[in-house]
Parts: C-alpha cells; sequence; structure tokens
C-alpha cells in the first residue's frame, strides 16, 4: 500500500526519532510512504483558538494535497492525527462549513470533496497489515523487557477510532507478541497535560510525576509513546520533576516505532535511537545492537 | 433599566446578555453543541478531568453557571485556560455533551470579545502559534518559545538552557525556521476563511437579554434523543 505521508512540524526536527523509524518501519514492511509535498502545520489546539472557518481551512488544505494524490493520510503526531480527522468529520456533518472552507481553498487553486481517511500508523499495523505479517518479520525478542503502553490522549479520543477510548489495546497485543512483558499501567490514557508544559508549569509537572511514578512503581524499564508531544513531556521533563519532587527518575521513553525497529532487527542509528535524552540502559542497548540485518 | 437588570433575579446584565450571545454563537458552529441543554449536572466530566484539581471552577459548575447566566464568571475562571483538551469528559458524558469543544469556544469568546485588558499567558501562546503559521507555514518551536518568553520574563529562557543544549546535541534542535513553498498560496486561504468567517458573525445580536436557566439557552434546538445512549 501507498500512504500521503503527513510527518508534522514536530515530527521534522524536534522528534525526529519517531519520524525516522515510522520510515523505516513502513519501509520494512514494504509499504510506500510519499511525503505530502508543501504541507503545511494542520493548525493543533492552539489553532482551535480562532474562529472555525479558518482552522479548519487550515488543516483541510492537507487533505486536500492527499486527495490530490489519491492517497489516505498517515499521521503518525496525534495532535496531527486528531486535528485532521476531526476536521474531515466536521467537514461532512456540516455541507455549510464544507463549502466555506472549499471557497476559501480556491484561493489557493485546491478543492476537497472529502475522500481522504486519515490514519494513524498504530492503526495501520495492527488492522491492515495485521500482527501475523509483523511477526513474520520480528527478528528478535524483546526477552520479557517491562514495558508501559502510554497511549495518550488524542489517538483515542475525542471518538472511537480504532481501538478502545478507556483500554486501547493494541500497542500490548503488538509488543506481547514481540516477547515484552506489559507492565500494569492504569493511566495509559491520561493526559500529559501538552502545552500545559509552557502555560502552566506546574500542573503538568504534577501530570507527568504521576505518569513516570506509575510506570516505575510497577515495574517499568521503558516507557512507549505513540505522540511528539507526550513524549518531550515525559522524556524533557524528568530532570526538572526530579528537581521538583525530589524523585530521582531516569527511566528511557521510546517510541513504539522504535521499540516495533529493534524487535524487526533494524540498526538502530536508522531509528533515531540516538535521539534520546535519557540512556537507554544496559537491557535495551544490548537488544537495539545485537547483530541486526 | 440597565441598572434594574442587575439587581433583579432572573435578567442578565447587558455585557453578560452580549457575551451569552457571542458564546452560544460559538456552540451553534459545534456539530451537537446544543447538547449543552442536556447536561444533568452529575459531575462525571470534573472526576474525569486530570487537571480539575487546579481549576477554579470546575467543567460541571461551568454549565451550571452558564445556566444560571453567570457568564463573567466563566470569563473570569483560570479553568477554561487550564482545559489541555484531552476530551476525557467529552468521552464520559452521559449525555453527549461535547465539554471539550465548549471551552474551546469559551475561549474563542474571550479572545474575541477582549474581554480581559491584559491577555492570559494561554492567549499570548495561541497568537504567538498562528502569528508562526502565518509567517511559516509550519511550526517552529524554537521561535514560538523564544517570542513567548520574551513576552512573559526574559529570564525564564535561561532555564530552557539544560534542555536546548540536549537537543543540540541530539541534533534535535531546528536553529530556523523552515518556510513552505506555497506560503503566498497558503496565505492567500487564511485571508479568504477569515473574509468567510466575518460574513457568519452577526452585526448586531438579535438576541434579547433576560432569561437564565433553559430559557436563556436561546434558540439552540436539540435533536430527538435516541435510545439510552446520546
Amino acid at each position: 500500500m501507498k500512504y500521503a505521508y503527513y510527518p508534522g512540524c514536530s515530527l521534522e526536527k524536534t522528534q525526529r526519532g519517531y519520524d525516522e523509524s515510522v520510515r523505516e518501519i513502513f519501509k520494512a514492511l514494504d509499504q510506500e510512504l510519499i511525503e505530502i509535498e508543501d504541507w503545511n502545520c494542520c493548525g493543533a489546539t492552539m489553532y482551535m483558538s480562532v474562529r472555525e472557518t479558518v482552522s479548519l481551512t487550515v488543516s483541510a488544505r492537507n487533505l486536500a494535497l492527499a486527495e490530490r494524490m489519491g492517497l489516505d493520510i498517515l499521521a503518525p503526531c496525534s495532535s496531527c492525527f486528531t486535528i485532521l480527522s476531526k476536521t474531515n468529520r466536521i467537514l461532512s456533518q456540516i455541507p455549510e462549513m464544507h463549502r466555506d472552507v472549499n471557497e476559501a481553498l480556491a484561493e489557493g487553486g485546491l478543492t476537497y470533496t472529502g475522500a481522504t481517511r486519515v490514519r494513524h500508523p498504530v492503526d495501520i499495523l495492527m488492522n491492515d497489515i495485521g500482527l501475523d505479517v509483523i511477526k513474520s518479520r520480528f527478528q528478535r525478542n524483546l526477552n520479557g523487557l517491562r514495558i508501559a503502553p502510554y497511549y495518550g490522549c488524542q489517538i483515542v479520543r475525542p471518538d472511537k477510532t480504532f481501538d478502545d477510548r478507556e483500554n486501547p489495546i493494541l500497542l500490548d497485543r503488538m509488543f506481547a507478541a514481540c516477547g515484552a512483558e506489559m507492565v500494569y499501567f492504569p493511566l495509559k490514557v491520561r493526559c500529559c497535560g501538552g502545552m500545559l508544559m509552557t502555560t502552566f508549569e506546574d500542573t503538568a509537572l504534577k501530570l507527568n510525576k504521576e505518569l513516570l511514578q506509575c510506570a516505575i512503581d510497577n515495574g517499568a524499564e521503558a516507557i512507549v509513546t505513540t505522540c511528539p508531544l507526550c513524549h518531550f513531556n515525559l522524556e524533557g521533563y524528568q530532570d526538572r520533576i526530579n528537581k521538583v519532587y525530589g524523585t530521582s527518575f531516569n527511566i528511557p521513553i521510546l517510541y513504539f516505532t522504535q521499540l516495533l525497529g529493534i524487535a524487526f532487527g533494524l540498526a538502530p542509528q536508522k531509528l533515531g535511537l540516538d535521539s534520546s535524552f535519557i540512556a537507554l540502559g544496559d537491557k535495551i542497548s544490548t537488544l537495539a545492537e545485537a547483530h541486526y540485518v | 433599566m440597565e441598572h434594574v437588570a442587575h439587581t433583579l433575579p432572573g435578567l442578565m446584565t447587558r455585557t453578560e446578555a452580549e457575551l451569552h450571545q457571542a458564546f452560544l454563537d460559538q456552540v451553534k458552529a459545534i456539530p451537537a453543541g446544543e447538547r449543552i441543554r442536556r447536561c444533568i449536572q452529575c459531575g462525571t466530566c470534573t472526576g474525569s478531568c486530570p487537571v480539575s484539581y487546579a481549576m477554579d471552577i470546575p467543567p460541571r459548575q461551568l454549565i451550571a453557571l452558564f445556566r444560571a447566566g453567570e457568564l463573567e464568571t466563566i470569563m473570569k475562571s483560570r479553568s477554561i485556560w487550564l482545559c489541555a483538551s484531552c476530551y476525557a469528559c467529552t468521552t464520559r458524558c452521559p449525555s453527549g455533551i461535547k465539554i471539550t469543544d465548549i471551552i474551546y469556544a469559551l475561549k474563542r469568546t474571550v479572545m474575541e470579545k477582549q474581554y480581559h485588558s491584559k491577555a492570559h499567558q494561554v492567549q499570548i501562546l495561541a497568537n504567538l502559534f498562528i502569528e508562526n503559521l502565518l509567517s511559516y507555514g509550519r511550526l517552529h518551536e524554537g521561535t514560538l518559545i523564544r517570542k513567548y518568553y520574551t513576552r512573559m520574563g526574559f529570564w525564564k529562557l535561561f532555564g530552557y538552557i539544560p534542555l536546548a543544549l540536549r537537543m543540540i546535541k541530539t541534533k534535535r534542535l531546528a536553529f530556523f525556521p523552515t518556510k513552505i513553498n506555497a506560503h503566498k498560496s497558503l496565505s492567500r486561504i487564511i485571508k479568504k476563511a477569515q473574509e468567510i468567517e466575518m460574513r457568519h458573525i452577526p452585526e448586531k445580536s438579535d438576541y434579547s437579554p433576560g432569561f437564565v436557566g433553559y430559557k436563556g439557552i436561546g434558540n439552540l434546538t436539540l435533536e430527538p434523543r435516541k435510545g439510552g445512549n446520546a
């Protein structure tokens, strides 16, 4: 299959580990990703602070570009995924809005009929490609590595998309199949605070502290994420949390595609593992650096 | 008359009536936004909210205050800015109320009506985000953070030095923003969208203030209730 790849702003550089590993995983599974030419920012949650027509038009431009390619969008960032999906839903539910958005898009020579589907890599991997194919690609057993799968908010909410909203299970299945052990992690869909880290730091630090504490108390050796913002908050602010709360957290945070890449036996440098702020630890490093193919 | 309106129970002040109307205009643009009428005050939203502990007015109370016509109290609260849009409340609401979107509508109402003389920090960040998007077509996190702290207290940027250094070390810091090629075309599209939006904003409100409670919710029509689930 071919997909119109929409990396989103944070994957361009700040979260290059996610971008690199998504590309590698899809390549390893013989799927073709074609980056949407000249895509623009989806607007994220911030853009919703302006009137609807404007915010919907900004994200719809990307949907229109993908429609012209005749492909579904692959959006790894949770925020992009939610915003693009939401735009699709609103345009299909409110015809007047769809008309207005098209009128605006016409200024740039674009039009959108509503045909582009927005997909998240977890969905494609587990529901389209399937666990059997993924299993056949495993080169390495994760050897009982204890992980906390953290789904975050926006790939499962607000609408029921491809997994349960309260207790999603696809990542658990994916990694159980490659020999990892899922620790008890009841906060798997609890919010990390997102942009609150900038505007209400105290609140966001507390949310992230609770997430880290829960994972560590239950014996996790790594937290696996699906969202650039969750990833950055959990990874980049561990120091500050330790300072504020007197804790000594030092737990590696991995994108699910990076861990899957390790199980696939892909080269660590291709998975952006060198972009981690926190040392991966002996167990993960040994797994990653075992003879890769 | 205005003075009387202040004192009579069940009547809103002019400011409140205007805010009320502006908010209802926003709610109309939300698919299923009218379900706000169905709130049963069960508090599931507040109980599900990971940041309600830090709010002065938790989500259930926001809806109660809205019904009571206390728009000004809502507009002054820090709660609406604390929402990180995780959608936990929306997912669990037994009446199917789009609480997260309602809170977005409240944010937009405050921003549009320029209710506060001094912009809230979330508002500043939102505006800088939009400015960033308009300039480059994509978000450049470095520029956003730098500009935000230049406004909010430059010294706070020093706290980011260790993080920035780690980002440089791991090749994760983009020093300069990238501008998309179709930047001019995107600007034209956005300008047009703004013009279209302006058509929908009523010049003068036809709403007559006075009622609070269910009557005050205005002419939002509710779709018929289906089965048990909303």
